[in-house]
């Protein structure tokens, strides 16, 4: 009966196609503007091209609302539509939507040719949606790799500055040397439970001993995935990759992909419920947070800040993976999942005022540089002030609740340590989001910087991010239910009463 | 019956009455003196909206009043608990007493970025508010925390010289400090599933929180470090003076009329209230500390050729009174804590205000640079004797009640800690009347001075209410101290016996 089911299941059918529609759209897309790319004038090409690609994302959106209506297995069983993937789904189209938005006036000004831009970041966000929903480690692989290739020509996007080569070819080499780290730990996950399925793979290891092959192939994973959300020790790139990157692409590497490395990292961890990950997760999170902070105080250009930032916020996201009961698992999941909505909030709106701010060439990405903004472009320096005030965890934005979560999951679990290194750490934290408030009121300009007037479409992309950023700050409840009915969906069933239980992981070291 | 009726939208509407103004603000044209009115018309009716909370207040009664309390988020447990008690009430008037002043001595000194200067101001009143009337331990945190980013930009924007230096500090001190309270709070509620005060003070009081006897003095000290540095405690004032020497007059103001309370609020309500185990426990250190810095802040104060880093260490000395009080667990300390409180509101934002009036006119707040002004500024210094009179603690003005109550708790608890504390008082006559007569009196020294314009109408209108409600509160405490003292009774006497006793009354 089953050899039958599974053979039926094997030939795709209507339902199998109509839960991957969201990728299927934005592929189309992306091929479309690939096709009009030769046939538009030059000229032109800038806003026909983009606004293709927004109504693209739209038309994503609309199908990822219409794909959420029958959740379910597609594809023998490689992909699930469910509340959890149908979030990560909607978070990183809503994201690459307003990094679109956002970037009209950056490829005017920096006249660089759009074309492919708009294509490679749909096809990007094909493969990161492709993550969030896979249930393969197979499947995980492909849609990572899209992703990845995609953002690495992104990344060098700037094509006559040096820097942004540099950045392009440094993310590459290192990222297809971390791909296959992940590569290689699928590989012997294969070779330990006989499966790449998610759901198999968490049966094999709940039922029986676990090999010491487990526990490599569990590492070379973590290590690939740990790379891809840019968590210490694995965060050297993560510098000059956003320094060298488009400012609008950093704003979208540093959320959009890092998002769906953090649903497939959730699910690995705990759909799997991966043994002996808690002290690699304890020291990853503890670490990025540290070092993060730590470099970014010394640093004075803008872009370079926020790249250490985002290594610290991902350390702060990594707190919520240290769980190890299932009750604190379900806590973790969810903090896990509103950090990353509110990161990506805040992020995508701080880039995109600093993208438009640095002008041709992006000249003026140094903090000197931002020296009297808020005299000369108050609605500016407040929207941007609004983002770093979000980014620091202070109330009434969404960072704040986003660490509260997390910090709250964490005290719950008992971690008291991780929390108190969590909640020292967004204190230093402040002190260089501070910094850039600080040059933009309370300095007076010494050198003349020219500020272009916002333009439409970027005025839409900060709305939509401020909007963003305060109602996960001032309503967060809608979000946070949803990503805690997917936390429970996530977690694999307890098994049946009566089975004899081994315990995969030695009780909870109480650090 | 209307009035009932009423009662539970009050709270709310004095809380966020300033923030509605000051989102108006921002959508007011630049025109500042319309800019002015508005802001002034705004604070004026948020205190007249206050006015209703001491006038219908049940004053033997203990549990919280006006209290509301719906809830905000689901989970966590997050409710919008609002409600006071005669602790927090005055806290509450005195805040929006202070900021139409406030609103009037900036009318003439702020006169660029006008617009943002009141919209941060109106912001500050409400997050001060929110502070004081927050009974959800999360709500409280969050008003604590917002109140940050107003006063530090009102220091680093409006601010002089080392404005900038003085707002990042103040910032990081008070950040790096609250983030363990926030630690503290999360673990309350991973273990009490409650953000609620009443319900945890009720839990950990009938000993059902798991894990609490280990934690408590953990959970203490991290309630206890934010509340110190914001108060200042001694080893944590020095961002103190920094603060209110850059900060424009309103800002000094506020720092010194309410931010500082709320250290000392918090120390009341959190470590005196959740903790009352600890805080005995923990009583000789604190003492200590708070007695140094009495006479520490006192002397300290004296050797400043600064007027407002003077008054600045003269807080240092004050606030340690109220710290005194409160740890000395006694019904005449505690009521003491709580009137000095007030009456450091009243006479220090008064004496801040008289500062910046001078600073207005000569540009400095150099001692050196004055001396004989009461020929040339007749009114000022009356003004300024009455309001250095009543920090001074002159009897029949207002600091004289709240420091001899001080002082009787503490010589009941510590009798040779009540002493040591007295010879604060002597100190501060030294620096505080010597400060004065240094400015005042005499012969005009410089002849700039001989030319200073005396009082004018919109100082006048500052001034003089400080100068009314020094001399009402030291004439008739009783007003004041009917509703502090059930109060403070029931925060001594924990949530226990306070329970039986409403039993009993039933």
């Amino acid at each position: 009966m089953t050899v039958v089911l599974a053979q039926v299941q094997a030939i795709p059918q209507a339902a199998d196609y109509l839960r991957i529609l969201p990728e299927i759209v934005l592929s189309l897309f992306g091929i479309l503007i690939m096709l009009l790319d030769p046939l538009v004038d030059e000229e032109k090409s800038q806003k026909t091209l983009g606004l293709i690609a927004f109504i693209g994302t739209i038309a994503g959106l609309i199908s990822t609302w219409y794909t959420a209506q029958s959740p379910g297995l597609a594809f023998s069983n490689t992909i699930r539509v469910d509340s959890f993937s149908i979030y990560f789904t909607f978070l990183v189209i809503a994201i690459a939507a307003v990094v679109i938005l956002s970037s009209f006036e950056y490829m005017a000004v920096q006249r660089i040719r759009a074309g492919e831009y708009y294509a490679l970041i749909l096809f990007g966000v094909v493969g990161m949606t492709l993550m969030s929903s896979a249930i393969e480690l197979v499947m995980i692989f492909i849609g990572l790799e899209i992703s990845s290739i995609s953002t690495y020509i992104l990344a060098g996007f700037r094509r006559n500055e040096a820097a942004s080569s540099e950045s392009s070819l440094k993310y590459f080499l290192l990222g297809s040397f971390a791909t296959a780290f992940f590569l290689y730990g699928v590989a012997l996950m294969f070779g330990a439970t006989g499966s790449t399925n998610i759901d198999t793979i968490a049966q094999k290891l709940q039922s029986g001993p676990v090999e010491l092959l487990v526990f490599v192939a569990m590492a070379l994973m973590l290590v690939g995935l740990g790379f891809k959300v840019a968590a210490a020790p694995f965060h050297i790139w993560t510098p000059d990759v956003y320094e060298g990157a488009p400012a609008p692409i950093v704003g979208f590497m540093s959320t959009a992909p890092k998002a769906a490395a953090f649903a497939v990292l959730l699910r690995v961890v705990f759909a799997i419920n991966a043994p002996g990950r808690f002290w690699f997760l304890w020291v990853a999170a503890a670490l990025s947070m540290t070092l993060g902070n730590v470099g970014a105080l010394v640093q004075s250009n803008v872009k370079r800040l926020l790249a250490y930032s985002s290594i610290a916020h991902a350390g702060y996201l990594l707190m919520a993976f240290a769980m190890t009961t299932p009750e604190n698992s379900a806590n973790g999941i969810s903090a896990a999942m509103f950090y990353a909505a509110s990161y990506a909030a805040m992020n995508v709106g701080a880039f995109a005022v600093v993208g438009h701010f640095a002008n041709a060439g992006e000249r003026y990405v140094t903090l000197e540089d931002y020296e009297g903004l808020g005299r000369r472009s108050p609605l500016l320096a407040a929207t941007l002030t609004i983002f770093l005030l979000s980014l620091i965890g202070i109330p009434m934005t969404g960072g704040f609740f986003a660490k509260f979560y997390v910090f709250s999951a964490a005290i719950r679990a008992n971690l008291i340590w991780l929390t108190l290194i969590g909640v020292a750490n967004s204190a230093i934290g402040a002190y260089y989001y501070l910094r850039i408030i600080v040059v933009m009121y309370m300095r007076e300009a010494r050198r003349e910087v020219p500020v272009a007037p916002v333009t439409f479409g970027l005025g839409i992309a900060l709305a939509v991010s401020i909007f963003a950023t305060l109602y996960l700050g001032l309503l967060p409840n809608r979000v946070l239910q949803v990503a805690q009915h997917s936390a429970q969906e996530l977690l694999p069933h307890p098994p049946s009463v009566g089975t004899a239980q081994i315990p995969l992981q030695p009780p909870v070291p109480q650090p | 019956m209307k009035i009932d009726h009423f009662s539970p939208y009050i709270l709310t509407l004095v809380t966020f009455v300033p923030l509605a103004g000051a989102i108006l603000l921002m959508l007011l044209p630049r025109r500042d003196r319309d800019i002015r009115i508005f802001s002034l018309v705004v604070s004026l009716l948020t205190f007249a909206l206050s006015v209703h909370l001491p006038v219908h207040f049940q004053r033997a009664q203990t549990a919280f009043q006006y209290e509301i309390d719906k809830q905000w988020i689901s989970s966590p447990n997050i409710h919008y608990h609002m409600g006071i008690d005669g602790i927090s009430l005055w806290l509450v008037v005195l805040t929006t007493f202070l900021t139409p002043l406030c609103v009037l001595i900036s009318w003439k000194s702020v006169h660029d970025r006008v617009k943002e200067f009141f919209i941060l101001l109106l912001i500050l009143e409400t997050a001060l508010i929110g502070v004081f009337t927050s009974l959800d331990l999360f709500l409280f945190y969050f008003f604590w925390e917002a109140t940050l980013i107003p006063m530090a930009l009102l220091i680093g924007i409006f601010g002089h010289e080392r404005k900038v230096y003085a707002a990042v500090k103040f910032f990081m001190y008070t950040m790096i400090a609250s983030v363990f309270m926030l630690a503290a709070i999360l673990w309350l509620y991973a273990n009490t599933h409650s953000f609620d005060f009443v319900t945890i003070r009720d839990l950990i009081a009938s000993g059902k929180v798991p894990n609490f006897p280990a934690a408590a003095q953990w959970l203490f000290l991290g309630f206890f470090l934010a509340f110190a540095v914001k108060v200042p405690l001694f080893p944590f004032h020095t961002w103190l003076p920094d603060a209110h020497v850059e900060a424009p007059t309103a800002g000094s103001v506020l720092l010194a009329g309410v931010l500082l309370k709320m250290g000392t609020y918090g120390m009341l309500r959190f470590n005196l209230g959740l903790f009352p185990e600890q805080s005995r426990h923990n009583q000789s250190w604190i003492m200590i500390l708070a007695l140094i810095g009495i006479i520490y802040g006192a002397l300290v104060a004296m050797v400043q050729p600064n007027m407002k880093k003077l008054i600045a260490y003269s807080s240092v000395s004050h606030l340690g009174f109220v710290v005194l009080g409160i740890f000395s667990f006694t019904q005449a300390g505690l009521n003491g804590a709580m009137f000095v409180m007030l009456a450091h509101g009243i006479s220090t934002g008064g004496l801040f205000m008289l500062a910046g009036i001078l600073h207005e006119r000569r540009h400095t707040y150099e001692i050196s640079e004055f001396g004989g002004l009461a020929t040339p500024m007749p009114v000022y210094a009356t003004s300024y004797l009455f309001i250095v009179l009543a920090s001074v603690g002159l009897p029949l003005l207002n600091g004289f009640i709240g420091e001899f109550l001080v002082l009787t708790g503490a010589f009941q608890a510590r009798p040779i800690y009540g002493i040591l504390a007295a010879t604060g008082v002597i100190w501060s006559a030294c620096y505080l009347l010597w400060m004065f007569q240094r400015v005042f009196y005499g012969k005009v020294t410089h002849p700039v001075n001989s030319s200073l314009p005396d009082l004018l109408g919109f100082e006048k209108a500052a001034v003089w209410p400080c100068v009314a409600a020094a001399l009402a509160m030291g004439v008739a405490p009783i007003l004041w101290l009917a509703a502090i003292d059930p109060a403070v009774h029931a925060a001594l006497a924990g949530p226990i016996p306070q329970m039986v006793s409403r039993v009993v009354g039933q």
